[in-house]
């Protein structure tokens, strides 16, 4: 009996189910937006899956989007910023969708396009064409998909830290995984259920090798062998709410919401995780693997198997499979009978809140702030700021195939994602980080991310597109630069942070760092300066190119003759590659606005 | 908040690189102004990520069910404390153990976050954590002394952000090594100075189109950054110049008594980050923080303990004992917490899982009253029988024996005030 008590604790002070205001209760609650409904006349006029050009459906859908946030600005009596420039909108779509800036010669192919298309035009190019058959041969498609893959691989796993020595899942099985998904444009559901199901070996090499593994095998530990972080995670990362929150002595226990998390909980009950660190080159590399056994051992009946946990006031309770909308599957524990992940994993992406999930982190990807803040905390404690939009485009996304690529290019396209980060008096208040519901009046300024930043300032260096290099080989160099910005804290789930943003280990890595020495050097021609040197390019040629490179624009007249004095005074070269060393380090280069 | 004229001021005389860092730090009205002459006001921050049993180190349970297999000793203040704190046992007449802590946070990340801040999260609001309040309290004080490194100094571990402060609070992260990477400077001051002058003009015309007050903060870390280049008072994070009696008092090369644990991330280096803080307070730095974590003892608690409490017992007691020596004590508050405490019952893997309602933590120096534990539990340590304290009233407390004025109110991005430590009463036994 004594597991049981072992699992009273983790609940009461851990898990934090029942709290009150959380938890799943509001699912049951929450009003169920039929897709066929939504998706007006659009059902059926199928977007290619290449992120083609935009259908009258996605036309529907964008429209939709630019009502409804033009209503939140009337009913907040504010009134939009202007449209950022085309050169502006041009380093956003770079940055959001392949996580790097143009190069000179990609900000002036995209304005060159017609100005009515070239917005749309850059999207396709960017998302690339994935091919019907054979080799990849689109540089975009591979960049994009190495990008996606990053994120996705921090949210799942988090970000690389210093000190590998401990880790027991495979970060390059887990990027491999995700990279492979998203340059075939896998369904979004699809992936989903493909991670929530997985089985197999955690590292590459392995028999048996799937790197979607990964997601579990990082997040089921010894220290927690109910599985009450794997619960968790599922639920934040896939559905969108919070369930180990945390207020339980502030509130009684409500027995039915426990029974909720204990119900999830129980699609857990037949994982396993086994293996070692072993093998590699070094003799430790983590060989791992997920597989599903009978969950039959201290259950009533194998047939019916329950698991147990305590109630507050201690008494026990029993829970089987359920699913957060009520949904019970065969609670057999033999998994020739019924595969409970794989069940979960079929649920889940049915879900309204799935659909709701992923708008919201895509959403919140592009303009800086979700419907909700935090994304990933949805429900009734916590309300959207534009709760219809929210629900529709869930619905819309869900109901057109749950492409992922149609999903950014609706965002993309709308008005909010094209206004300038410049404030005005009309809409200054719209500012959520002074806690007010985000309206997107204006674009959000936001600090560059890690990976962007290292990306950006070799297409600085390189002004080529797609590294044409080995693509493990580039991650761990970036991996080995950045992830020493990456601090655990040092708590058994594995939770870490970043330290990157605007502090002075950034400042030192950009001020100093082999990165940006790299960037300036003015010997090497196949720097930017060197090769403009080695050009014999003119002073004003140099300057202009140094702006467009960085800043992805032209100097101000006020620049150059600020500028123009400095250097005349100097050795040209020193000058030049000071000048670029200024650009790296300045603000319009390491925000996004 | 420094307004954007007295920014752009700043701007230009950024561009001549001559002034040190003290007068980009030093805005607002600092509370401790006064005795700024006196002795460096600062806070010393033991943080034990993840949360250990204090039921196994500050308040033993013997022949409890709870009590586990640790037996008590006596010390030199007026309790007893585990047998795995011999060292800290004879420093006991300068600390005071709070063992009515009820902090209602039992999740890694919410408890991490209250702790250091006083407030409970809320996802609308970034309160300022203990290092940007210091900061902030003692800006007068930085500026006094010529500080020219950051005034917020993280050893190992994330410590927390300024919130609505500045972000020029923003911690400064250090391993326990203290090396700091890509400090090397291979320019010459000239050079640098041409950089930076570069620097401020691009940064300026950005900073002056209404993008937020992200792109005007943005040149303060370069600053900082650009004086911390140049600074001598780099050296403070370099222990090797310690005389040798100072570090055969924190054990500096020897063998740590306990053994890593597998899978427990012990550092034993931890004694080396308590000398680094000593001397980084010495030079000015009114907060450092030094993260030992791996505490989340859900099994094996008492092996765990026994292998990592002579660690955090040899480095937390050498400190207390230094700044003594050193006088500098009344000056410097020593404080030690965690996420939480962990459970008074001992699970079926003989681990302790999370507990917030009843548990305890440490303070020493600063003013505070040595030598006394405030507050008891139940006889099984599963409740708090006296006066619940939480995360605000240690801050309070901690504030108040430095002398900030607990009417100090801040204003948040949004215009709301906010009182220093959520304007909780400080613990009055500590000023008893």
């Amino acid at each position: 009996m004594s597991r049981f008590i072992s699992s009273w604790q983790q609940l009461l002070t851990r898990a934090c189910v029942v709290s009150g205001v959380v938890c799943f209760s509001f699912v049951l609650s929450s009003v169920r937006v039929s897709a066929a409904e939504a998706s007006n006349d659009s059902k059926g006029t199928d977007l290619k899956s290449t992120g083609g050009s935009a259908s009258k459906g996605g036309d529907d859908i964008v429209s939709f989007i630019n009502k409804k946030i033009k209503e939140g600005w009337e009913a907040n009596q504010l009134r939009p910023s202007a449209k950022a420039t085309d050169a502006e909108w041009c380093r956003r779509a770079y940055l959001d969708l392949i996580g790097r800036i143009p190069t000179i010669a990609e900000l002036d192919q995209f304005l060159k396009d017609n100005p009515a298309k070239r917005k749309e035009n850059l999207i396709d190019r960017l998302l690339g064409e994935v091919p019907k058959n054979g080799a990849i041969n689109d540089r975009y498609l591979e960049e994009y998909a190495g990008n996606w893959a990053t994120i996705y691989t921090n949210l799942l796993i988090g970000r690389p830290v210093g000190n590998q020595n401990q880790i027991e899942h495979s970060r390059e099985g887990m990027e491999q995984y995700l990279r492979r998904s998203f340059l075939e444009n896998k369904p979004y559901d699809q992936l989903v259920q493909e991670i929530v199901s997985a089985e197999g070996a955690s590292t590459p090499g392995m028999e048996g090798y799937n790197g979607a593994t990964n997601f579990y095998i990082k997040h089921i530990t010894r220290a927690d062998p109910d599985k009450a972080e794997p619960t968790s995670r599922t639920a934040k990362n896939f559905l969108g709410v919070q369930v180990q929150c945390t207020q339980c002595h502030n509130h009684p226990f409500n027995d039915w919401k426990q029974d909720q998390f204990w119900s999830f909980n129980a699609f857990f009950r037949q994982t396993r995780k086994e293996g070692n660190r072993r093998g590699g080159n070094n003799g430790m590399q983590p060989e791992f693997e997920l597989s599903n056994q009978n969950y039959t051992q201290n259950v009533s009946d194998p047939r019916n198997a329950e698991l147990y946990y305590e109630l507050r006031n201690g008494t026990q309770a029993v829970a089987y499979p359920k699913f957060v909308d009520g949904t019970k599957i065969n609670a057999s524990g033999y998994v020739n009978e019924v595969n409970r992940r794989s069940e979960l994993a079929k649920l889940i992406v049915k879900s309204d809140l799935f659909g709701k999930a992923i708008v919201n982190r895509l959403w919140a990807h592009f303009l800086g702030y979700g419907f909700t803040k935090p994304v990933d905390d949805m429900g009734p404690h916590n309300p959207a700021s534009h709760p219809e939009l929210h629900d529709r485009l869930g619905a819309e996304f869900m109901a057109q195939g749950n492409d992922l690529k149609k999903l950014m290019k609706w965002i993309m396209l709308s008005e909010a994602y094209s206004l300038s980060s410049k404030m005005t008096p009309n809409n200054k208040k719209d500012d959520p980080s002074m806690g007010v519901k985000p309206a997107f009046s204006h674009f959000y300024m936001r600090s560059i991310e890690a990976e962007q930043l290292y990306e950006s300032i070799e297409t600085v260096r390189t002004q080529k597109k797609g590294q044409d290099i080995d693509w493990a080989k580039a991650l761990q160099e970036r991996n080995n630069v950045l992830s020493q910005f990456t601090l655990t804290f040092g708590n058994d789930e594995g939770g870490e942070t970043t330290t990157f943003n605007g502090t002075i280990p950034q400042a030192l890595m950009l001020f100093n760092g082999n990165l940006t020495k790299a960037a300036i050097n003015t010997d090497d021609p196949t720097a930017i300066l060197g090769a403009m040197l080695q050009k014999g390019a003119k002073p004003s040629e140099i300057i202009e190119n140094l702006f467009l490179a960085t800043y992805g624009r032209k100097p101000t007249s006020a620049e150059v003759g600020q500028l123009g004095s400095l250097i005349r005074v100097a050795d040209p070269k020193i000058a030049y590659s000071d000048l670029l060393w200024s650009l790296i380090n300045s603000n319009e280069f390491l925000f996004v606005y | 908040m420094m307004n954007r004229r007295h920014f752009m001021t700043h701007m230009a005389q950024a561009a001549a690189m001559s002034a040190p860092a003290a007068h980009m730090l030093a805005q607002g009205l600092s509370a401790g102004a006064a005795d700024i002459k006196k002795g460096n006001k600062a806070v010393i921050l033991l943080y034990m990520g993840a949360g250990p049993a204090t039921i196994d180190i500050w308040d033993l349970k013997p022949g409890q069910p709870t009590g586990g297999e640790f037996k008590p000793i006596s010390t030199t203040g007026d309790m007893q404390i585990s047998e795995h704190m011999p060292l800290m046992a004879k420093q006991m007449h300068n600390a005071a153990i709070i063992r009515s802590m009820s902090t209602s946070e039992a999740d890694h990340n919410r408890g991490r976050s209250y702790m250091h801040t006083g407030f409970k999260p809320d996802p609308n609001i970034e309160y300022p954590g203990y290092g940007a309040v210091m900061a902030h309290e003692f800006a007068e004080q930085s500026k006094y002394r010529g500080l020219e490194i950051p005034p917020v100094v993280s050893i190992g571990g994330p410590s927390a952000g300024p919130g609505f402060l500045s972000m020029a609070y923003s911690p400064f992260v250090v391993d326990f090594s203290g090396r700091v990477r890509n400090l090397d400077m291979t320019l010459s001051a000239d050079r640098l100075a041409q950089r930076m002058q570069m620097l401020g003009k691009l940064e300026s015309s950005f900073a002056s189109q209404g993008r937020g007050e992200m792109a005007a903060d943005h040149y303060k870390v370069l600053q900082n950054t650009a004086n911390l280049l140049t600074s001598k008072q780099m050296d403070a994070f370099k222990i090797d110049s310690e005389p040798e009696s100072v570090k055969k008092l924190y054990g500096i090369g020897e063998q740590p008594a306990g053994q890593p644990g597998m899978g427990m991330r012990v550092n034993s280096q931890f004694n080396q980050a308590c000398l680094m803080a000593r001397r980084l307070v010495q030079t000015g730095v009114p907060y450092v923080e030094i993260e030992l974590g791996g505490w989340d003892d859900h099994q094996n608690v008492f092996t765990n303990l026994k292998n990592r409490l002579p660690v955090l017992d040899r480095g937390m007691a050498s400190l207390i004992q230094d700044l003594d020596q050193q006088g500098m004590l009344k000056d410097t508050t020593v404080v030690w917490m965690g996420d939480f405490g962990r459970t008074p019952r001992i699970n079926a893997n003989t681990g302790r899982d999370h507990w917030a309602r009843s548990w305890s933590t440490v303070v020493a120096g600063g003013g505070l009253k040595g030598g006394i534990a405030v507050g008891k539990t139940n006889v099984d340590g599963t409740a708090v029988d006296t006066t619940p304290y939480s995360s605000e009233h240690l801050m309070a407390s901690v504030l108040k024996g430095l002398g900030v004025s607990l009417n100090t109110t801040y204003t948040t991005k949004n215009n709301r005030p906010k009182k220093i430590a959520n304007g909780a009463a400080p613990i009055a036994e500590l000023f008893a």
